[in-house]
């Protein structure tokens, strides 16, 4: 249903296994537990977690075991001491949150194994902020690869998945603000910030988020990161950004910063309002669906997904050129997804109807008995770029590859603007040629359909 | 007590795919096939290093990363399963090892006496590295050696390529001193790739060869010249040349294992012989042997 809170926390575990040892790490104690008493009082469902310490290469990782168990000694701070824990992880939704991601291009797949080193960072989280285990939760890895625009798709995937799912959802961004530990042994009574430059930098960001203005340290992460060795690249703040919305409506509460071994440790609640604070200023570009690096293998579309079904495609053009995606809407008639001819990709017109259920992302355009239906064509022209994106890739080309595209659009007046603007997020840096047509009616109740050339590439010949 | 040696030393990389392809009975995923001319290449090298009969393995894993200085297992048993994050879906082996612990605290006490900062690992719940596990398994895969086990320190990261290194050849030294002090005949392990850029996403059958390869072409000549230099024995331009490897084919040396080997080695100049190479998901990946006995008896 809604994002009813974000936080961002340390995941360091001083505060956890060892608060009296020092003050700045007992007074982070005492603001974990203040906040792990207001998220008690928060009725949420869903506790989710992106955490800095879960590193991933393979694309993005969901932790989908409902009962994870086991005793955590952290590889750093292991005199500290142990942290056993057993958490109580909302499955469905981590499958959910996989095949959101993958709608949004992502390469992603959820865990669900025995003995899963769930990081410290995800564990210091949960065992503090929801120490009862009363709220579902889940964790997302941080990918120790992912730029910018991956980790905001990320977090939309994450949006749409809590979106879908009708729960009052808890985001929390485990992450430290500046990033250098001092590599001595210090007097723990004695920590402070590594550098006055970096405590600076982490002050300059909390004050802002004091302000509930999410978004523009959102578009300031890079330089923060830059300036303070801000923890892998504050990818958290682009994944929390995203997933709340990407504004500045939110009432900010600094509960607390304090050092951890030299690192900025802070503990802040943001609240969503009604009343933005200051106007956007969006430096950076906006991304929906993620076109990156995830087609190095030729092979591609064949994703993984653990714990469930494995699902492949059908990569290899049958003798005639003929393409069938596994993946990709069943067609509505007798004719293959595409078909290639020497180096080229003809594709066959291509709706938005969702592979597997062939429902329509946004909505009908009309009900079972012709009335017409109020529906998003934004959502439409997404999915529809979504299925071409599965058909090309079965067939080793990509959305890249595309050279002409034809649009059919039920409603021009109507749709056209939206229709444009989504079209442009994903092929205005491609530069295909275009045209666009008016037509009454198309097979099924939608609202728009493409019709593609693309080019084939040598290695599925 | 006789004067201890390192016997030999191996760069020893762990993939954990490897130990996947192999169908180890201590882990649990099982494959067809696959990585076969790395999998060989370690059979070749197990075959010598364990026909000098080591009485330990001395590894230094990047997987098991500290800031705060070196650490050092520092338990006598370890026994756990391991569940790489990676690649959970490939690795989830059984392990249980002795640890030498006169050698780790012999190593402890002389790193700490070199003014190297140590701290030895004593909390009996720990988890051993995949890094560790997986390199171990491949060069001793009967367990029935102990196991002296190095934290991968991150002042490359938090200094330089270069500071880094000289930390790693400090560390190199005081594990050749504590070798010789303990009477110990040692097997040192490197336990990393070479070249080390990721595909970020993973065929649907993990083995598949026909989607192996390098990440990119620039990995395999950086790849082809560290090896070139270590098979003429030319360690101390290897070394020399390290950082700009590090930068250039973003190689996991960066973690320092393999100057720590150079340097524990007496950096060689005499040929290292490379038992195999292969790409694994992207990452160049090479078995090769250093036999300074070999070497002492042919100059």
């Amino acid at each position: 249903m809604s994002i009813v809170r974000g936080y961002i926390v340390p995941g360091r575990p001083h505060p956890l296994l060892a608060p009296e040892k020092s003050p700045a790490w007992q007074s982070l104690r005492n603001a974990y537990d203040e906040v792990g008493r207001e998220i008690a009082q928060l009725d949420a469902d869903l506790m989710l977690i992106y955490s800095t310490q879960w590193i991933s290469i393979i694309g993005h990782q969901m932790q989908a075991d409902p009962k994870p168990v086991w005793t955590l000694v952290d590889s750093e701070w292991h005199e500290l001491g142990e942290m056993p824990y057993e958490f109580n992880i909302d499955a469905p939704f981590a499958q959910a949150y996989c095949k959101a991601a993958q709608a949004r291009g992502l390469h992603a797949r959820t865990v669900a194994y025995h003995g899963f080193p769930i990081d410290t960072g995800s564990v210091v989280a949960l065992k503090l902020l929801n120490p009862d285990n009363r709220i579902p939760s889940g964790i997302v890895s941080c990918n120790m690869y992912a730029d910018r625009g991956e980790t905001l798709v990320l977090g939309k995937a994450a949006a749409d998945a809590v979106r879908d799912s009708n729960k009052r959802v808890i985001a929390v961004a485990v992450t430290a603000l500046s990033n250098r530990m001092f590599t001595q042994e210090i007097d723990p009574k004695e920590d402070h910030i590594s550098s006055e430059k970096d405590d600076e930098w982490n002050r300059k960001i909390l004050e802002i988020l004091e302000h509930g203005r999410l978004e523009d340290v959102s578009q300031h992460a890079r330089d923060f990161a830059a300036q303070a060795n801000g923890d892998q690249r504050m990818k958290a703040i682009w994944w929390l950004a995203a997933l709340m919305g990407q504004n500045n409506r939110y009432e900010g509460r600094v509960f607390d910063y304090q050092p951890i071994w030299g690192t900025g440790a802070a503990i802040v609640g943001l609240t969503p309002a009604e009343r933005a604070s200051g106007d956007l200023e969006f430096d950076e570009e906006d991304v929906e669906v993620y076109t990156g690096d995830r087609n190095v293998l030729s092979g591609a579309g064949t994703v993984a997904d653990e714990g469930s079904e494995v699902e492949t495609s059908s990569t290899e053009p049958s003798i005639d050129g003929a393409i069938h995606a596994e993946k990709a809407p069943r067609p509505v008639g007798a004719f293959p997804h595409a078909r290639r001819v020497g180096d080229l990709l003809f594709l066959s017109g291509m709706g938005p109807r969702t592979p597997g259920t062939d429902e329509i992302p946004g909505g009908p355009v009309r009900d079972e008995n012709g009335k017409p239906l109020d529906y998003d064509v934004e959502a439409q022209t997404r999915a529809v770029i979504a299925n071409l994106r599965t058909v090309l890739e079965s067939a080793g080309s990509s959305l890249n590859d595309v050279l002409d595209i034809t649009c059919f659009l039920i409603d021009m007046k109507r749709d056209f603007p939206k229709f444009n603007a989504v079209y442009a997020e994903t092929f205005g840096p491609i530069g295909a040629t275009r045209t666009t047509i008016e037509v009454e009616s198309l097979p099924t109740p939608i609202a728009v359909e493409f019709k593609v050339i693309a080019a084939a590439r040598q290695n599925v010949s | 007590m006789s004067t201890g040696t390192i016997i030999s030393g191996v760069l020893a990389p762990h993939p954990p795919h490897l130990v996947y392809a192999e169908n180890a009975p201590q882990n649990e995923p099982k494959a067809e096939c696959g990585w076969e001319t790395l999998r060989w290449g370690y059979e070749r090298c197990r075959k010598n290093v364990l026909a000098k009969k080591p009485d330990v393995f001395i590894v230094h894993s990047p997987h098991w990363k500290t800031v705060v200085g070196h650490h050092v297992l520092g338990i006598p048993r370890c026994d756990g399963l391991s569940v790489d994050p990676i690649f959970p879906n490939l690795f989830r082996y059984k392990y249980g090892f002795d640890v030498d612990l006169e050698l780790a605290e012999c190593l402890y006490d002389g790193l700490k006496a070199a003014g190297i900062l140590t701290k030895m690992m004593r909390n009996p719940g720990f988890r051993v590295d995949y890094g560790t596990i997986a390199s171990c398994h491949l060069i001793n895969p009967e367990w029935n050696i102990p196991i002296v086990g190095i934290s991968s320190n991150a002042s490359h990261y938090y200094f330089s390529n270069e500071v880094g290194d000289e930390e790693m050849i400090a560390l190199g030294e005081a594990t050749r001193n504590a070798v010789e002090k303990s009477g110990r005949r040692a097997c040192l392990l490197a336990s990393c790739s070479l070249s080390h850029r990721h595909f970020t996403v993973e065929s649907a059958i993990p083995e598949d060869m026909s989607q192996e390869h390098i990440y990119h072409h620039g990995q395999y000549l950086w790849d082809m010249r560290v090896l070139g230099l270590m098979r003429e024995g030319k360690c101390a331009q290897l070394m020399a040349e390290m950082p700009d490897f590090v930068e250039q084919a973003n190689s996991e040396t960066k973690e320092g294992c393999l100057t720590w080997l150079m340097s524990a080695l007496g950096v060689p100049d005499y040929p290292a012989e490379v038992h195999g190479y292969g790409s694994v998901i992207g990452t160049g990946n090479a078995v090769v042997e250093w036999d300074p006995e070999n070497a002492k008896a042919t100059a």
